[in-house]
């Protein structure tokens, strides 16, 4: 079994971010970038089912600029076994390269690299949209199982434990399909650095969208990106009491 | 304009979250039909049909449409898109699963989780975790969009009187089947449409210790939520979670006990009214945000709070 997994380049989960005075955006200069956690969660998953004898070769595959090799090399010293590089200029958080044309570069990938399995984080912490990953599975017409907790692949059948809002679901999808991940699919591991230096020699291909035929003009346009608004912190109160008091006669909420 | 909403239900009745979707319909304007896709689900379509501003009702009820399954359910949406200018749905796991495939099949670049419509084409959606506000318009001929419901008000659930319209499904799916559903049994509301909501963080310390949480939430009929940190400590399960990458609430009342306040959390619970934060680190990021702040050990606090209401 072929797994290939979608990752992004963004802004590491601990960075406070800054919007550019413009309103044009979010300022990405010199600000530490990472694979988005999401799909870490994916590259494990997908190593554990190739050291589990399931899965023969993990795949690895981003769109970015030259720099997203970084995340490929951070993706391989924990294991994956190649990567491809789909090279682009063109932003990757807004305005620029959309879900629908990521799932189109990627379905082209699918179809050259024929893998069996697709496993991709279930939202990038950048744009937030959640919507890759359906939209992969749509285009290939293959079955989907978001939001995964718990995957098992049993002689071809795949059961996907999906966080639902109210508990858990689980589904039975045919081979092959595509998997998103939650939160609690896995802890992904740490590289150690022996495997960061064999992933320097691992193989990594850049392409151009042009080769996939696809195309990255935005479909949504942004109109301005601005601070949320900011809400003010009240008072410190000194006793349960005080507390009581405030909430019954000045917030009148209890 | 015609908008399409497509109705979260359980096949008896509705999920508040489509009310706010609609809600958020009665703003862009034009006609409102709402899809009612499920299995036996008549009442459910009843129901839609008393709702203010619901002019009619597109009924596809099947055996294999009892439990929400994108692939059985998009096909759908996409064979009704043409007769509308926007399709909605609200941006729980039920829509976020299936609104992104239709949109794919329909070449539409989707917008996730609107906070506000600007106009017909223009929506403001949180970006970087509720971190900025990107103001998007969309070029796409059909729209469609996941609406985040604790923004928009509910549209009342009477008033109403559309007609009701079968609609045949297509065949199932074979790609996928339902297995089971395990969903948490429980006397509380709804997390995110709860007007009180009690959470706990990692403060709290471990599973057992959540019971000082439950008790005071079942003293004040509130909801419980947890911070991420506490979820992934174990200590409750993964749907409890509040924050960017789990649920969006704007109670009431909002009491955030032993929680320091991450900006992940944060992005989830400040839209709230009134918020309360007890923790005993007295520069817990948590007291800039909260309308009233208690310096104190959880342990001795809550308890007492419990007590005394």
């Amino acid at each position: 079994m072929k797994i290939l997994v979608p990752i992004k380049r963004v802004v590491d989960f601990n960075v406070k971010i800054h919007v550019k005075s413009d309103g044009s955006g979010v300022d990405l200069a010199n600000v530490k970038m990472s694979i988005n956690p999401f799909d870490e969660i994916a590259v494990e998953e997908a190593i554990r089912l190739k050291e589990s004898g399931k899965a023969s070769e993990v795949i690895v595959v981003t769109i970015g600029p030259e720099k997203a090799q970084e995340q490929i090399r951070s993706a391989m010293a924990m294991g994956a076994d190649r990567g491809i590089l789909v090279k682009t200029d063109a932003p990757i958080d807004l305005g620029g390269v959309e879900p629908l044309a990521v799932a189109k570069t990627l379905k082209a990938l699918v179809e050259k690299e024929k893998p069996d399995l697709v496993i991709m984080g279930k939202q990038s912490i950048d744009d937030d949209s959640s919507q890759t990953g359906q939209m992969l599975a749509a285009l290939l017409g293959w079955a989907q199982g978001t939001f995964a907790s718990k995957l098992e692949i049993n002689d071809g059948k795949i059961h996907v434990t999906r966080e639902i809002d109210g508990g858990l679901e689980t589904l039975e999808l045919t081979s092959p399909a595509i998997i998103t991940t939650d939160l609690r699919l896995n802890e992904p591991r740490y590289a150690k650095l022996p495997d960061i230096m064999k992933a320097k020699k691992k193989q990594l291909d850049i392409i151009e969208p042009s080769e996939l035929g696809v195309d990255y003009t935005p479909r949504l346009e942004i109109i301005s990106v601005n601070e949320p608004p900011v809400r003010k912190g009240g008072i410190k109160v000194d006793s349960v009491d005080a507390l009581i008091d405030k909430l019954r006669n000045e917030a009148k909420v209890i | 304009m015609s908008i399409l909403i497509l109705a979260e239900h359980d096949n008896k009745s509705i999920k508040s979250a489509t009310l706010n979707t609609i809600g958020a319909a009665s703003q862009i304007g034009g006609d409102i039909h709402v899809l009612v896709a499920g299995s036996n689900c008549d009442a459910v379509a009843q129901e839609a049909a008393q709702i203010a501003g619901v002019t009619k009702v597109i009924k596809a009820d099947a055996a294999s449409l009892e439990h929400p399954i994108a692939e059985n359910i998009a096909p759908i949406l996409v064979d009704l898109a043409s007769n509308y200018s926007h399709i909605l749905a609200p941006a729980t796991t039920f829509g976020k699963n299936i609104l992104p495939r239709a949109a794919a099949l329909l070449d539409t670049q989707q917008i996730s989780d609107i906070i506000a419509v600007e106009s017909a084409d223009t929506f403001k959606r949180p970006v970087y975790a509720g971190n900025a506000i990107a103001t998007v318009k969309s070029s796409d001929a059909i729209k469609l969009i996941t609406v985040r419901g604790t923004t928009f008000d509910a549209a009342a659930t009477s008033g109403g009187s559309a007609s009701i319209e079968d609609y045949s499904a297509p065949e199932a799916t074979s790609l996928t089947t339902f297995v089971k559903a395990e969903l948490s049994v429980s006397e509380r509301p709804e997390l995110t449409a709860a007007k009180i909501v009690v959470s706990g963080g990692r403060g709290v310390g471990s599973e057992e210790n959540f019971a000082i949480i439950e008790k005071l939430a079942d003293k004040l009929g509130a909801a419980i939520g947890a911070s991420r940190a506490a979820v992934d400590a174990g200590y409750v399960p993964n749907d409890y979670q509040v924050g960017q990458t789990g649920k969006i609430v704007a109670p009431d009342l909002y009491i955030a006990i032993g929680i320091s306040g991450a900006i992940q959390h944060l992005a989830g619970m400040k839209g709230s009214k009134t918020i309360v934060a007890i923790n005993k680190d007295e520069d817990a990021p948590i007291f800039s945000v909260a309308d009233y702040g208690l310096v104190a050990d959880l342990f001795d606090a809550v308890p007492e709070l419990t007590e005394k209401l």
